[in-house]
């Protein structure tokens, strides 16, 4: 990564401390601090299965509320307040900056799943007493979940790229849940004919997967991640990143800021 | 008082004061509704739209539903209500959301399964959601034991309990008792020491508070209803021998020759009616015997005793 890239991403981290964006931390906290003590009183035997289910879930939605919210601001407010034109009047490209902000944002979330998944880890030995080692795939689940947020940093830049903050906001969030059926939209394609299928199909392979990212129910119950989903989950999220990200990077360039 | 302190005095007022009326009102609001209403509403009673909006965190929405149908059973059964409408669509739900949450098919059974009020008095719907169970894990044995549970005590169905027993002694690490239970089902189906040892093996099987309270129950109900055979046995043998019916226990006591008037699990000596029925003292201490209870009787609200 060049300097001028780190440069913009580090600045984007400290805005989004600077905007209060780790607060989010103490809600997560105490959610998981209710779950862990009271489940127990109201339900039978899924004090642990609560803890990591609402724990990953939790950690799964504030960081997509995140990232679409911090992301889709982050090129609109730079040109709202002008300071976009400072930026890029130095020797920074556009995709530098594109760049840069996306590094900035995935950061401030893979800062704030490590707190969230020490709450995730503090809040399960408090119920369970103790580690397991079939626990350690809850870091699969942790991995897999940060690449979904690469995702949708790269998405809500995509969109941010040529769209109001409103309308990208809409957009990438409509994408999550779309994402979230990828697997059912595969389904629906091989039900159609013809050219229908033919774009249900692209359709299908277009929108993200997300649904192949959430391993969520199976860590619960202590089943293992098999390597070679991680491999191809790891692979299919970079391509996509990068994918998204390049569309970005086409539609910026090309971006009258006058 | 300057203006900023005098709005910081109102509004905190204003706060404290709509606050405290808000819950107030909300007291008062719950006293009015009808409870049955509100228990009785499942919003969303397909399982494949539940987890469809889920949007792929459906062990999270398991969990709820696990939860709510925890609550509700609890509720009614407490209530002493004679109806489970919600029970079983909560459970299907519940396991199609996620069909590896065990305990919503251990506790489950035992919810559908009894007679009411002790359950939903649907053994057939506790059998369909083990059987679902099992086809998703079938490598657990407990599913086997708590279907063959199901056939045992509310069905009779002695064949088949002995048929999942032997299905499930075939597992991996199946714990050996189910073997001695299908020899048991085969041989012996209706004895007390049969009942006895399925509610032991419930009791060391589990860790969970709440099966092991269940079971002590089910397992003092059975020392009644087998003390309170023995003693109507020996009280016909009395009014054969006599000619008439006993006035107290003390007279058939003295004719077999015992040392005093047997007595329940909480120590109080069985009592004799005036047509010569053998009865518990306290019948509400004892929420599942079949035996040794007055014409009429109508259980109170449950109890549960810590000592077997």
């Amino acid at each position: 990564m060049n300097a001028r890239i780190a440069s913009i991403a580090y600045n984007t981290f400290r805005e989004a401390v600077r905007d209060r964006v780790l607060y989010n931390l103490i809600a997560f906290a105490l959610l998981l601090s209710a779950a862990a003590i009271f489940i127990g009183q109201i339900s039978i035997e899924i004090e642990r299965l609560v803890v990591i289910n609402l724990g990953l879930t939790a950690v799964t939605l504030f960081g997509v509320v995140i990232a679409i919210f911090v992301g889709i601001g982050l090129v609109s407010k730079e040109i709202e307040k002008r300071t976009l034109y400072t930026v890029l009047s130095r020797p920074v490209r556009r995709w530098e900056f594109i760049v840069g902000k996306f590094f900035g944002l995935a950061g401030t979330l893979v800062v704030n799943t490590f707190f969230m998944a020490i709450g995730v880890f503090g809040a399960l030995l408090y119920v369970a007493h103790r580690f397991s080692g079939a626990d350690a795939a809850i870091f699969a689940a942790l991995y897999f979940i940060i690449l979904q947020f690469l995702i949708i940093c790269a998405v809500a830049l995509l969109f941010s790229s040529f769209s109001s903050p409103l309308l990208s906001a809409v957009f990438a969030f409509s994408l999550f849940v779309i994402g979230s059926f990828a697997d059912d939209l595969r389904g629906f394609a091989t039900l159609t004919h013809g050219l229908t299928r033919w774009i249900a199909t692209g359709v299908a392979y277009l929108v993200p997967n997300f649904s192949s990212l959430n391993v969520v129910s199976a860590v619960a119950h202590q089943q293992p991640i098999a390597w070679q989903l991680i491999l191809q989950n790891t692979f299919y999220a970079l391509l996509y990143t990068v994918m998204a990200l390049s569309g970005a990077v086409l539609i910026f360039d090309r971006r009258n800021l006058k | 008082m300057s203006s900023r302190k005098s709005t910081t005095w109102i509004a905190g007022t204003c706060l404290v004061v709509s606050m405290l009326g808000s819950v107030f009102l909300l007291k008062n609001t719950d006293r009015i509704r009808p409870g049955d209403i509100v228990d009785d509403a499942l919003y969303i009673s397909s399982a494949k739209l539940v987890r469809k909006a889920s949007l792929g965190f459906n062990g999270l929405m398991a969990c709820i539903y696990w939860t709510r149908t925890v609550q509700y059973f609890g509720h009614r059964h407490y209530n002493r209500e004679r109806t489970y409408n919600e029970l079983a669509p909560l459970l299907e739900i519940t396991t199609a959301l996620d069909p590896h949450l065990l305990p919503a098919y251990q506790f489950g059974a035992s919810f559908l399964a009894p007679a009411p009020p002790n359950g939903a008095g649907q053994p057939e719907r506790a059998v369909r959601l083990m059987q679902y169970g099992i086809e998703h894990n079938p490598a657990n044995w407990r599913l086997y034991y708590d279907l063959g549970f199901v056939y045992y005590t509310e069905l009779h169905d002695y064949k088949k309990a002995e048929e999942v027993f032997a299905k499930g002694s075939q597992v991996p690490d199946a714990h050996p008792f189910l073997k001695v239970l299908a020899a048991d089902m085969a041989t012996h189906a209706q004895d007390f020491n049969t009942a006895r040892l399925l509610w032991s093996a419930a009791y060391e099987s589990t860790k969970e508070a709440t099966i092991r309270q269940n079971a002590v129950d089910h397992l003092r109900a059975i020392q009644v209803d087998e003390d309170v055979t023995n003693l109507q046995i020996a009280v016909t043998r009395f009014v054969q021998t006599n000619g008439r019916i006993p006035t107290s226990l003390w007279e058939v006591v003295s004719a077999e020759h015992w040392r005093g008037i047997p007595v329940d699990p909480d120590g109080n000596p069985y009592e004799l009616s005036l047509d010569g029925q053998v009865l518990v003292a306290n019948p509400d201490n004892f929420p599942f015997i079949t035996m040794g209870v007055p014409p009429g009787y109508q259980p109170g609200p449950p109890k549960s005793h810590a000592k077997g």
